[in-house]
């Protein structure tokens, strides 16, 4: 579980998060949505410990990022954003470097690498370098990578971009299995089809803070708007009168 | 220390697998600098051989007025070659690089010579030409031992000791060993070998930092439950492993390379036995981790691969600006200069290759302080990697 209170982030004279809070629940998929330069990635990365928050704090299962944040990051899968890899290094190689990072033991870390590897349709390419890579295969490595110590939280920064028909379709499978077997699953996007096809709960924000939150269909009906497309537009574009 | 281990074998791994590290650390820089070395060495070595025994051809104008004096050349190997130069015509010979040298006798040799006054003979060179120095040199060696020959036999004549023309006696006594002249070949030897051993670590320290953030792998790296510290100490591990595989082999290379240089030929010995060259590893030993921090701070505060490539450039040649500094000021080892890092290396090495061993407080004070410095740069990469500005 993620809980995130009132979490604040500037950078310079540039405010990327002002005040930021939600909850994402176990075996839920929350979406975070927003334009660009809404504070999508920014509030991710506090949860990833990678930046620290000017303000606020957010707990994974119960842990700080801020006064805790290796007990924090250690219950955390990331898919951080651009999924960059070792080129000289094959997928397999990949994924086992960031197990043993996570302090798997090495048996551990090969059994598990395996079922990755089957479970995203890896095989192919699993003992390839890195360097050429399409950026699916990317992708694909970058989430084995992301889930190879079996976290029970499991954060996306723009998961989709860039992805084939087929690879996004895969991956919304996976993701719903993750929620079925009980993991708290959150993921930032601005493709409104894809929230609404796969969240449980979606948050939308628009200058680093949260406008509204709630299920696609709870949304919708209170900005009365006939699709969560059109309420989104509605959120922002209200958001930006005031 | 587990993680940083990981960081270690991985970054390792990953590099070995990378050619342009491969030929850069492992062998562009060990091979090439000692063979250029080595090469350059026997060059002027064998040049300087073939300087001293080679026959001087010597053109001179108007030779019949001076018979004498060309005998007595031709006795001691000149070979003189008659020309019909006047001033003119000499000066533009020898500019024109038509002779090396031009040897005029003046109309009235023969007269000041008999009158007893100084007889005028002239040597056309050009000092600018360094080939010709040499040979300008012997001529006129030559000339001055003529003109002694002469003083003595006057002297003589005039019924007056010739020894009185020598008041006082000049001895010549060169205290240097056979190790010891060598050095004076050898002098950028330890340049060479800091040089060397920092560029075995150039291409990992860019690469684990500024390459690591390009690529955008960094961000995923910070987001595992790690001390940021472990993971730059492990990368910093790394770069010291590729440079202390290239300052050993480096020196390996050297050792091998300088028995074929022929110094022995010229009352020099090289010191550079097995023994020796693992002294000499061992005592840069201590400046792999400083060059390691160094270049990692460097490269990692940059914002791009070409951006940190262009710094390091630059950090490389801190490490041997106090070696150029010593060597302009003609330092001798002194035991605070030991606390300065390279400085202090550069004179282990040379009292290494001397045989003249240092005092052991001058080998503590030395790596203490390069282990000083280490630990102080270590602690600042540290930071580096605990400020978020990191990814840039």
């Amino acid at each position: 579980m993620i809980e995130v209170t009132q979490l604040a982030k500037h950078f310079g004279a540039v405010i990327a998060v002002r005040d930021v809070s939600l909850r994402a629940a176990d075996g839920r998929i929350t979406g975070l949505v927003g334009p660009n330069g809404a504070g999508k990635s920014t509030t991710l990365r506090m949860l990833y410990t990678v930046l620290r928050p000017d303000a606020g704090d957010a707990l994974i299962d119960g842990h700080s990022v801020v006064s805790t944040p290796l007990e924090a990051a250690r219950r955390l899968g990331v898919l951080a954003h651009g999924a960059g890899l070792y080129p000289n290094l094959t997928a397999r190689e990949n994924i086992l470097y960031f197990a043993a990072l996570h302090g798997l033991a090495r048996h551990t870390a090969r059994e598990r690498a395996a079922e990755l590897i089957a479970l995203l349709d890896m095989e192919e390419f699993a003992d390839r370098r890195a360097r050429g890579f399409s950026q699916g295969q990317r992708v694909k490595t970058a989430l084995a990578r992301a889930l190879v110590h079996r976290p029970r939280n499991v954060v996306l920064d723009e998961p989709t971009n860039g992805l084939d028909v087929m690879a996004v379709v895969a991956l919304r499978r996976l993701l719903a299995a993750l929620r079925d077997e009980g993991h708290c699953v959150l993921f930032s996007s601005h493709v409104m089809q894809e929230v609404s096809a796969l969240c449980d709960e979606v948050v939308v924000i628009a200058h680093g803070t949260v406008l509204a939150s709630g299920s696609a269909e709870e949304i919708r009906a209170r900005t009365a708007a006939a699709s969560l497309e059109e309420a989104f537009v509605r959120l922002v574009a209200g958001s930006e009168e005031t | 220390m587990h993680a940083l281990l990981t960081v270690f074998a991985k970054e390792f791994r990953e590099n070995l697998r990378e050619r342009r590290t491969l030929i850069s650390a492992l062998v562009l820089g060990p091979l090439l600098g000692p063979l250029l070395f080595a090469g350059g060495l026997s060059l002027r070595i064998e040049r300087g051989a073939a300087e001293g025994d080679r026959p001087i051809t010597l053109a001179v104008a108007h030779g019949e007025r001076a018979p004498n004096l060309l005998s007595f050349l031709g006795e001691h190997g000149v070979e003189v070659r008659p020309v019909d130069y006047d001033a003119a015509a000499a000066r533009a010979a020898v500019r024109a690089h038509r002779h090396e040298l031009v040897l005029a006798v003046s109309a009235d040799f023969a007269q000041r010579l008999e009158g007893g006054t100084p007889a005028p003979v002239l040597l056309y060179a050009d000092s600018s030409d360094l080939a010709v120095s040499g040979t300008r040199a012997r001529v006129a060696a030559l000339l001055e031992q003529y003109a002694s020959l002469l003083a003595r036999l006057r002297a003589l004549a005039r019924g007056i000791d010739p020894l009185t023309l020598t008041p006082v006696a000049i001895q010549d006594i060169d205290v240097s060993t056979p190790s010891s002249r060598s050095v004076l070949a050898l002098g950028t030897l330890s340049y060479l070998v800091l040089l060397t051993m920092l560029m075995g670590g150039v291409y990992l320290a860019i690469d684990a930092t500024a390459g690591e953030r390009e690529r955008g792998s960094l961000e995923p790296l910070l987001t595992v439950p790690v001390r940021r510290e472990l993971l730059i100490f492990g990368k910093i591990l790394a770069t010291c492993a590729y440079m202390t595989l290239s300052l050993s082999l480096t020196v390996a290379a050297f050792a091998v390379m300088l028995r074929f240089t022929g110094l022995e030929r010229f009352g020099m010995s090289v010191n550079f036995g097995p023994g020796v060259g693992l002294a000499v590893v061992l005592c840069c030993l201590p400046l792999v981790p400083v060059g390691a921090a160094l270049m990692t701070i460097v490269a990692a505060s940059t914002r791009s691969y070409r951006e940190a490539q262009t710094y390091i450039g630059l950090v490389l040649i801190v490490p041997t600006l106090p070696l150029a500094f010593a060597g302009a000021m003609g330092l001798r080892p002194r035991l605070a200069l030991m606390a300065v890092p390279s400085l202090g290396q550069h004179f282990l090495i040379t009292s290494l290759l001397r045989d003249e061993p240092l005092p052991p407080a001058y080998l503590a004070l030395s790596v203490g302080a390069t282990l000083g410095l280490a630990a102080l740069l270590l602690a600042v990469a540290g930071r580096l990697y605990r400020r978020e500005t990191l990814l840039g």
